[in-house]
């Protein structure tokens, strides 16, 4: 009897243990057959399109690396992304600060501003805001900076200001006494205090304006685009010409794929925390 | 006091700067401009309601629209089921369980765009491989059809956001109280029974939750729409999303675009509210 019931649980472990390795394996697929396939060449990928290549072949690499502009293609992602994230968690930290002390109704009512902001899907705004952005010359990378202050700025101040709570009002008053003037206090004990939430709005900004494709597609030149603009061009250009294309997706991958094996543990409680509050 | 205030408007100046030239001017300029003939630079004439008109006999918007719709209800229903599912299978004690974590969750970090194109390449050249060497001839000519391209999306954006739903579900498993199992324990109850009436009502607003973001999530979808199938055959799988850009950058008017845009705002903001007033109610209800 008592084996029984141990049998039956260990039976039972079994098959959950393969129903995990299975869709596991579900998951990694795509990503396997992009990085197998991005070593054959055409003829390879015609006739053995799910096994390992004959032998690994770098050539695609070389013209997709040149293709894709990688380099400067890197550094426009990276700037963008680094400057507007910057941007995102000084600025609404500041703001959060701000309204979260200043407990009056305009405070209220310019909160429920920006948490009624969020509703608005970019689509719906984006063509009267590239007419007026280029209409004064911003179409460019500091305009694209400040557009990204303006729509993600409105989640981060929200997250920031769901924080201060957790901040006692008594920091603020023994630096005061200490004659600390406003700047002081939130550069020098606020925004500190607020690091585990500066995180969290780092990690969700990155995602989101890494891999931003429409909103640069609109503002940006040729001279300054980010990966996934690249991207898109070089995979027009490479129809069917699936060696080079794989390739190419591989090499834009692999920042991600280092960002994520890097900062693991920091991204998934950065994801959790932003979608549940 | 003067001082106190003057500090508070510079704390806040830049973000609200940024907020009313960005989106909420945008939003009241572009509701104006769709009663207008305005063509991205001027505008002549008000010609009231014409946009709006022509709207209910495009039939491509049309067409888009009931895409979308099938599209988002579809995708909702399975992404979460599965990120359910995920959520059960690596919050139990499996030796795998930190891994498969990893896995699930990694699509998600990656654009929509380039996983539409790593799918295209599947859909495209893996597929049909595999239907020729097993003579399956439901995996040939995916992308093809509309019907094709309608389940390549889904499987694409499942395969992509299911492992963002399962970190929301985690989250609210691993909240519950182990008494409660162990009590359910005690009391013999089969595993299904345990879900049904223990674990299900403790994650329920979990499933609030997200059931909400998937739902505005799938309905707002463009990359991987314009990367896996760009809309054909024949734009029958062009959502609502892509037909705004191209109605405006593509086919260059302006403010016909905008009216469409504008229509699309009022569905995202019905199903937003709509979560506003729900949970609002459920915790009246609580």
């Amino acid at each position: 009897m008592e084996k029984n019931v141990y049998e039956k649980r260990k039976r039972k472990y079994l098959i959950i243990e393969v129903i995990g390795l299975l869709m596991g394996l579900v998951w990694v697929s795509p990503f396997y057959l992009m990085l197998v396939n991005s070593f054959k060449t055409p003829r390879e990928i015609f006739s053995n399109v799910l096994n390992f290549p004959d032998q690994f072949n770098f050539d695609n690499y070389v013209v997709a690396f040149d293709d894709l502009n990688f380099i400067r293609s890197f550094f426009n992602s990276l700037l963008i992304t680094l400057v507007s994230v910057g941007v995102i968690v000084l600025f609404s930290s500041m703001a959060g600060y701000a309204l979260a002390r200043n407990k009056s109704r305009l405070s209220g009512i310019i909160l429920l501003v920006f948490v009624g902001a969020m509703l608005i899907p970019f689509q719906s705004v984006m063509i009267p805001l590239t007419a007026n952005f280029g209409r004064v010359g911003m179409l460019n990378r500091y305009g694209l900076i400040f557009m990204y202050l303006g729509f993600g700025g409105s989640l981060a101040l929200f997250l920031y200001h769901g924080a201060m709570t957790t901040v006692s009002i008594s920091m603020d008053e023994a630096a005061i006494i200490d004659g600390a003037n406003k700047f002081q206090i939130f550069f020098k004990i606020i925004f500190p205090l607020l690091s585990p939430i500066s995180v969290t709005v780092a990690i969700l900004n990155v995602i989101w304006i890494w891999n931003d494709y429409l909103l640069p597609s609109l503002v940006l030149s040729r001279a300054n685009e980010t990966i996934p603009i690249r991207m898109f061009y070089f995979f027009g250009q490479y129809t069917r010409q699936w060696h080079l294309a794989l390739a190419g997706l591989t090499i834009a991958i692999i920042p991600v794929i280092i960002f994520y094996f890097s900062a693991q543990k920091i991204i998934v409680e950065g994801v959790s925390e932003g979608a549940i509050k | 006091m003067k001082n106190k205030e003057l500090t508070f408007w510079l704390f806040i100046t830049p973000v609200l700067l940024s907020l009313s030239l960005v989106v909420i001017v945008p939003v009241f300029m572009g509701l104006f401009y769709s009663f207008t003939d305005w063509n991205g630079l001027n505008f002549n004439n008000i010609i009231g309601f014409e946009h709006y008109r022509r709207l209910l006999e495009d039939e491509q918007f049309r067409n888009s629209l009931w895409f979308t719709f099938r599209f988002t209800f579809v995708s909702v229903i399975i992404l979460n089921f599965v990120g359910l599912g995920l959520a059960v299978l690596v919050t139990s004690k499996l030796r795998s369980r930190n891994i498969l974590r990893t896995v699930f969750f990694m699509p998600n970090l990656i654009g929509g765009l380039i996983l539409g194109f790593i799918w295209q390449f599947i859909f495209i050249r893996v597929f049909s491989a595999v239907g020729d060497f097993t003579g399956f001839e439901g995996l040939l000519g995916w992308l093809s059809t509309p019907e094709t391209g309608f389940w390549g999306l889904i499987i694409l954006t499942v395969w992509q956001q299911a492992g963002y739903i399962m970190i929301i579900y985690i989250a609210y498993l691993q909240g519950i109280p182990k008494e409660l199992i162990e009590s359910a324990n005690i009391d013999g109850a089969t595993s299904f029974q345990k879900f049904r009436h223990v674990i299900f009502p403790l994650i329920a607003p979990g499933f609030t939750v997200s059931m909400f973001l998937t739902l505005s999530s799938s309905f707002k979808i463009y990359d991987q729409n314009l990367s896996l199938t760009g809309g054909g055959p024949y734009n029958s799988t062009q959502m609502v999303a892509m037909n705004i850009v191209d109605t405006a950058f593509s086919s260059n008017q302006m403010a016909y675009g905008q009216s469409k845009a504008v229509i699309f705002f009022i569905i995202v903001a019905i199903f937003s509210l709509s979560q506003v007033y729900y949970s609002k109610k459920r915790e009246v209800d609580l």
